[in-house]
């Protein structure tokens, strides 16, 4: 493609002559080789506006990774959660915690970045006035309660368990004991942010300004962000190349298309259908890694039928039923890997993943399958229905996979069928009303490399993320032991011990691992994924 | 006249109000637009709540439409999710899609009516033969199919033009996308003109024309082709709407964020306000472009009257 420079300017040529067409270059994006070592990379329209506290989704998060840095960050490679900005986050009691900052950080409007830029961006982002869909982050630190009611108007405006000690100091106290809280804070919702963020906001969210190695030169809505390497920058983790240019494209085939045509350096979402392709393309040039995603197959607890005496025993034969390793394999090309457990490899053995926690119950066996399911009293109603949304991903194929193994294994064709919702918004209104029968399909991403976010947020009773409303006293008795836990060793042991109840139970059913993928031209290097499937923008080298 | 464009521009009120009302209900019974916002976790009850009413989706759905067509008669078409105002939107897709639609519109009418002419007067020829398969193998072939078939050989194979559209979209990156755009319709347009060209070559009038000793060229053009052009042009008028608005498939395969991309997003994401002001407009221009094509009809052929 590069290669053919002189073949290119003759068909140019020709096409000048029948047509005004242009004949792209390069691109606008690097011009490869004039020095720039401008990245350009391929976004989707963040769904949200981009604030801290108000993003939630990836493409919205790849930026506040390239502009922002917090208390922690996650190491790109082993996930560890390091001090960044903190220079230290001391506690006695696993509940009272005294942050203390370093010195120097500044915004790149050269505004100081103090012990208040994080107190007050906190309370901004916790106040249910504000409207910030991540407000739940500050949940566990005292007073939000109150500023943050479940029902009618906030009846104060700061979290109380927040404190100014001096310019670089300042405590958080927690509403319960959480030993690894510190570790969550790398997390982009608790970042920092300057005085213009509450000044002028509007013109703050059509031009973000921020700690990180990245300053925001341009922003086009829905189209086009040019992010430039901020000289300024304090951190140790500086950009390598000049900057980066985030296009959105209507669609990820688009955009592998201009990566094979090189008018694009980074694409971080191969399609579906190029995947099969994507490794004689592109070769060393495909990445292919883990990233903190599992996707499950999830119950309806709150209808009797499902979570009477001997169901357990029915789920645990419907998960043995699934052909995990041919779906992994056919379906997504081993961009999925069989899950084992219910937490992420991207955690590692330290963090709390552990290969085959689950055990048989998560092993094909179609003998077993269907006896289990016969002595548990059969499938509710004899059919089970997996719903899923149609409009994005390819959750059909893979439904209609599993319920292929599912009917294989149980030798009737009517035992599983695939029920699609037409949109993702429809879907995600039906699951938190508790309005579907049967099983659906669920997925968590997580929000920060710890067990606990693996665990807490989906099963714990009455907890936000659980759907299907599953409890269990000794899970919750579990966590809450191993989040009182002041060491890690014991903390993450334990909670793979609430891990273990999840597997007799059989709450949901894990399917497999998620993997981000990308490709990237033969003009940039270093490129790698972080357990987000986020790239790490500022490792990359341009040549 | 003059009646008669103030009875139309009237009966455009209530063809108007249905329109965006039907859509409005569509939109909403398609379920919580919030549940959508927080990916694959639960909103939380009290921000949920804010956001319902920061968009006014607490409110019973005739209420949210009255409000909704009160605001845009002040121009305000409310607040898509992501923060940007609808009517910011709009200004940055129509213009795109106007852009694609116009080349379009123009491959139609150069290449379309002069095949057309070509074909009808050769009526039973070889090239007329040739160009009506063709045009039939067009029709054939949906749009998706010759988008990402051109996009793939000029784009990346032979590297002629780049696969993908810029955010700036200048004409001549737009050439290949409107040829596509128009590839359907322009295989009616040809056939169109066609019938219609060949069947006026054997009117009185034409004969009439030719007898006087005029020109050829002057037969065909002022004479011929001017009366043959009524079908055509009432099909291209009505096919500017239909133009702007399917654009989806082909703004999605050439990387144009124009109206089509713009819905598409809307509705993946349910955002009432953002659909609805774009049909909203989207109607307006179907509208007019009719009632411009019933008013060509009299330039065209001077016996039609309106009253």
């Amino acid at each position: 493609m590069r290669g053919a420079t002189h073949a290119k300017w003759a068909a140019c040529a020709v096409t000048v002559a029948l047509a005004a067409t242009a004949c792209g270059g390069g691109g606008d994006s690097g011009g490869g080789g004039d020095g720039s070592g401008i990245v350009g990379s391929s976004w989707g329209d963040p769904q949200n506006p981009l604030e801290p506290a108000n993003t939630n989704e990836v493409q919205g998060g790849k930026v506040l990774d390239m502009i922002f840095r917090g208390l922690m960050r996650y190491d790109p490679k082993t996930g560890e959660a390091k001090n960044m900005v903190a220079e230290k986050i001391d506690t006695k009691d696993s509940q009272n915690f005294t942050v203390k900052i370093k010195d120097g950080w500044k915004f790149s409007n050269g505004e100081k970045i103090t012990a208040k830029s994080f107190v007050d961006a906190w309370n901004y982002g916790a106040h249910l006035k504000n409207n910030q869909k991540n407000a739940y982050f500050f949940g566990y630190i005292e007073g939000y309660d109150k500023v943050h009611p479940e029902k009618g108007d906030a009846s104060a405006d700061t979290l109380s368990g927040l404190k100014v000690v001096d310019d670089t100091t300042f405590t958080v106290k927690l509403t319960q004991k959480f030993s690894t809280w510190p570790k969550t804070l790398g997390y982009p919702a608790f970042a920092p942010l300057p005085k213009a963020f509450y000044d002028d906001h509007d013109a703050w969210l059509a031009k973000p300004v921020g700690n990180g190695p990245y300053t925001v030169d341009s922003y086009a809505k829905g189209s086009k962000m040019s992010l430039r390497k901020w000289d300024g920058y304090t951190g140790e983790d500086k950009a390598r190349n000049g900057g980066v240019d985030l296009k959105v494209y209507t669609d990820n085939n688009t955009a592998y298309t201009d990566l094979m045509a090189g008018n694009l350096d980074l694409v971080d979402d191969v399609p579906a259908s190029q995947l099969k392709n994507a490794k004689n393309d592109l070769g060393d040039r495909y990445i292919n890694t883990p990233a903190g995603i599992i996707q499950t197959l999830a119950f309806p607890f709150y209808d009797s039928k499902w979570s009477k005496a001997g169901m357990e025993k029915v789920r645990q034969g419907l998960s043995m039923a699934i052909n995990r390793e041919q779906i992994t394999e056919t379906i997504f090309q081993k961009t999925r890997t069989p899950a084992t457990d219910w937490t992420s490899p991207v955690l590692g053995e330290a963090g709390g993943y552990k290969s085959g926690l689950c055990g048989d119950p998560c092993k094909y066996d179609a003998d077993q399958a269907k006896k289990l399911i016969a002595d548990g009293g059969g499938i509710p109603g004899g059919t089970l229905k997996i719903t899923y949304n149609a409009d994005t991903g390819s959750h059909k194929e893979w439904v209609d996979a599993v319920c292929n193994s599912i009917n294989k294994a149980l030798g009737n064709d009517k035992s599983c069928v695939g029920s699609p919702v037409g949109t993702f918004a429809d879907f995600r209104s039906k699951a938190s009303q508790q309005k579907l029968d049967g099983a659906w399909r669920a997925g968590w991403q997580m929000d920060y490399p710890l067990i606990q976010n693996f665990l807490q947020p989906l099963y714990y009773t009455d907890a936000p993320s659980n759907d299907g409303k599953w409890s269990d006293k000794k899970f919750d008795e579990l966590v809450d032991k191993a989040n009182a836990e002041t060491d890690t060793g014991k903390a993450v042991s334990t909670f793979q011990d609430a891990e273990k109840v999840l597997a007799e139970q059989m709450a949901v059913i894990p399917l497999w691992y998620q993997n981000g993928s990308a490709g990237y031209s033969d003009k940039v290097s270093d490129v790698a994924l972080n357990q987000f499937s986020v790239p790490v923008y500022n490792e990359i080298k341009v040549s | 006249m003059g009646r008669y464009v103030i009875r139309r521009l009237l009966q455009m009120i209530p063809v108007f109000f249905g329109a965006t009302l039907l859509i409005f209900l569509m939109v909403n019974v398609m379920g919580d637009p919030i549940a959508g916002l927080c990916g694959d976790r639960k909103c939380d009850p009290a921000t949920a709540e804010q956001l319902k009413k920061e968009f006014g989706l607490d409110k019973p759905v005739w209420q949210q439409y009255a409000t909704y067509m009160g605001n845009v008669f002040t121009g305000d078409f409310g607040t898509a999710f992501n923060g940007q105002k609808v009517t910011e939107l709009m200004s940055t897709a129509f213009p795109l899609t106007i852009r694609l639609t116009l080349v379009a519109i123009v491959f139609e009418i150069v290449i379309g009516i002069s095949l057309g002419v070509v074909t009808g007067l050769r009526r039973g020829r070889p090239i007329d033969t040739v160009v009506l398969l063709l045009t039939l193998v067009v029709i054939a072939i949906p749009t998706f199919v010759t988008g990402l078939l051109l996009q793939l050989l000029l784009g990346v194979e032979w590297g002629v033009m780049k696969p993908s559209v810029s955010s700036e979209a200048p004409l001549n990156e737009l050439i290949v996308p409107g040829l596509v755009l128009a590839s359907v319709s322009l295989a009616y347009v040809t056939r169109l003109t066609r019938t219609s060209i060949a069947e006026n070559r054997r009117a009185d009038y034409v004969r009439t024309a030719i007898a006087k000793g005029l020109p050829r060229r002057r037969v065909i053009t002022r004479h011929l082709l001017r009366n043959s052009l009524i079908p055509v042009v009432t099909f291209i008028g009505t096919d500017i709407g239909a133009l702007m608005g399917g654009a989806i498939v082909t703004e999605r395969i050439f990387n144009i964020h124009g109206v089509g991309f713009q819905l598409y997003q809307g509705i993946l994401r349910q955002s009432t306000q953002t659909v609805v002001g774009f049909v909203t407009v989207l109607v307006l221009v179907f509208l007019v472009a009719n009632l411009i094509v019933d008013l060509l009809y009299a330039v065209l052929d001077p016996r039609i009257r309106y009253a």
